[in-house]
């Protein structure tokens, strides 16, 4: 039985003759708003880079102005002639430290997923641990590398370690939180289907978490390379953390910079693998943001 | 006589311990099979609570919840429930939505995936009924307020249980589309006959709609008054303004206004 006041179609009006809208000075607004919004588009997508090359050449105008020595402040080109002097040890030690963090953080994926989806189920297990993993992760992780040389010796254990641990703590809790804040609502709609816990975890609590575990990623991986650095430069043999101590013990500050360097490109090309994979399996959590590329009115 | 099909009897539900709030005191109706009744109130009688003490949410302090001829002990698995948030899934598209309650009860989840172009077919007939045909494949944000919240009702109804729970479904609504939905809920209800329960506040929407309306007092919640509505079926929105429409609505006003000064002195004691 049809409803009388079902949704109707959109009646297709005749259109008029003379269109407001469609007039030559219209016409002609529009096409600059259009114009306009192509502009700022085009300058966003440059704007990274503009900013990077910009600081660099701040940063070497500086170093030249002031006569700052080598091994104080290198100049960016120092750096730059460093890298390609090194280029060897430079690429064999930064393939060790993105494999190392890489095994920590693929470790911190598995684990925090498990544990996030644990804790975020069980409000026992949430209180139960909760405390005991924020007291975990006050630990300042340099402190524990010591141990961890104890335990393992010197060398790739130690960092994978480190990158794990550093990395683990955030995914746990993004993807409790995620999980553990289901609607009541939703809650009561299935369970009054007679939905069991876990059918309410697979169908609304996971799928609900994933934009906050892709979030987690994020930040994770980054802080990543930070562990596995850290306990490259204490206790390792091989990696970007190793060379830059033994650059900085020869004071060879411009190698030292170049391992930051490529560190930093490392961690910005992780991060933009896990915004793209963020974007092409939770682009729903995110949208309309990509629909906003409409004209709009003065610098909006 | 036919056994009612929901029986409450002398029901009270108190939160939070011996001292908590006292949510319901002595509620006790009959429904009958197929019956749809609405129950109104002022707010924060414990409407809420009464939904969910009938589908088993919540278990009840004291007395008796009977559906079907049998004690309600833990969640119900029968009822299709709709509330004031539509909360649809934003990563489902309409259709997918509305069919989820068909993965989770019996004997269609285990049938799902064998005959999924039949549950399909009954999925977009019923959106097609609600006027939904052709936005099954859309994403709950790209339609309005009022759409999501047919396609929540489409949810409430996919697995055709026998009763129906509406927690204030319209309120959150503009006026012009929740006489919409009033004759959409109309239409869905003399097609099945689903046995309903819907919570409102609003007198107007409860006199459409339902067979009986029952008026609860002010918090510790019990039904003060009962009127049954005879209208003839199917009522559209020139009822409304009917002598009988318009009488019964300030009727239900009266008592609502009684159950709310009787909350203000038992304030001032």
């Amino acid at each position: 039985m049809p409803s009388d006041i079902a949704v109707a179609p959109p009646a297709v009006a005749p259109k008029p003759i003379a269109d407001p809208t469609l007039s030559p000075e219209a016409l002609k607004r529009l096409e600059s708003m259009a114009a306009a919004a192509r502009r700022r588009r085009r300058l966003q997508a440059w704007l990274p880079w503009i900013v990077i090359v910009g600081m660099f050449v701040v940063w070497e105008a500086a170093v030249q102005a002031f006569n700052v020595p080598q091994f104080v402040l290198p100049a960016p080109t120092d750096i730059a002639a460093s890298m390609v002097k090194w280029w060897k040890p430079l690429l064999d030690n930064s393939w060790q430290t993105l494999m190392t963090t890489l095994i920590g953080f693929g470790l911190a994926i598995v684990f925090g997923l498990l544990l996030g989806i644990a804790i975020g189920s069980s409000t026992m297990l949430y209180h139960g641990l909760y405390p005991l993993l924020i007291g975990f992760n006050s630990i300042p992780k340099v402190a524990v590398v010591p141990i961890l040389v104890i335990w393992f010796g010197i060398g790739t254990v130690p960092a994978v370690i480190t990158a794990f641990l550093i990395s683990f703590f955030p995914i746990v809790v993004n993807v409790a939180t995620g999980i553990a804040t289901v609607e009541p609502e939703l809650r009561d709609v299935l369970r009054a289907l007679g939905a069991r816990h876990v059918d309410i975890i697979r169908k609304v609590g996971l799928p609900r978490a994933m934009p906050y575990f892709f979030a987690s990623l994020k930040i994770s991986i980054t802080v990543a390379f930070v562990g596995s650095i850290i306990a490259e430069t204490v206790a390792a043999n091989k990696g970007i953390g190793h060379l830059m101590i033994l650059a900085s013990s020869r004071f060879d500050v411009p190698l030292v910079f170049a391992g930051l360097i490529v560190t930093a490109i490392m961690g910005v090309a992780m991060y933009v693998c896990a915004v793209t994979l963020e974007n092409r399996t939770t682009g729903w959590a995110t949208r309309g943001q990509n629909d906003q590329q409409q004209v709009k009115f003065g610098g909006a | 006589m036919e056994r009612p099909f929901v029986e409450i009897s002398g029901v009270a539900m108190r939160y939070g311990g011996v001292e908590g709030t006292l949510a319901l005191k002595g509620t006790s109706m009959n429904i009958a099979k197929g019956e749809f009744v609405a129950v109104v109130g002022p707010s924060g009688c414990g409407k809420s609570t009464l939904m969910r003490l009938v589908t088993g949410l919540w278990p009840a302090t004291a007395g008796h919840v009977v559906v079907a001829g049998q004690e309600v002990a833990g969640p119900l698995s029968i009822a299709g429930m709709a509330f004031q948030n539509p909360t649809l899934l934003p990563w489902r598209n309409i259709l997918d939505n509305v069919m989820l309650p068909l993965e989770v009860v019996e004997p269609h989840r285990r049938l799902l995936s064998r005959e999924r172009a039949k549950y399909e077919k009954q999925a977009k007939d019923l959106l097609a009924l609600v006027g939904l045909g052709g936005f099954d494949q859309k994403f709950p944000w790209q339609l309005s307020g009022g759409m999501q919240q047919r396609a929540s009702l489409c949810r409430a109804l996919i697995h055709e249980p026998a009763l129906l729970m509406l927690d204030e479904p319209f309120a959150a609504l503009d006026i012009f589309t929740r006489e919409d939905l009033w004759a959409v809920l109309q239409d869905l209800w003399m097609a099945r006959r689903p046995t309903v329960i819907l919570v409102t506040h609003d007198l107007r929407e409860a006199a459409y709609l339902a067979d009986r309306v029952l008026v609860m007092s002010a918090r510790p919640g019990r039904i003060i008054a009962e009127r049954k509505v005879d209208l003839p079926r199917p009522r559209n929105l020139e009822t409304t303004y009917s002598p009988a429409f318009v009488s019964l609505v300030h009727d239900l006003r009266e008592y609502i206004s009684a159950a709310r000064k009787g909350e203000e002195a038992a304030h001032a004691q």
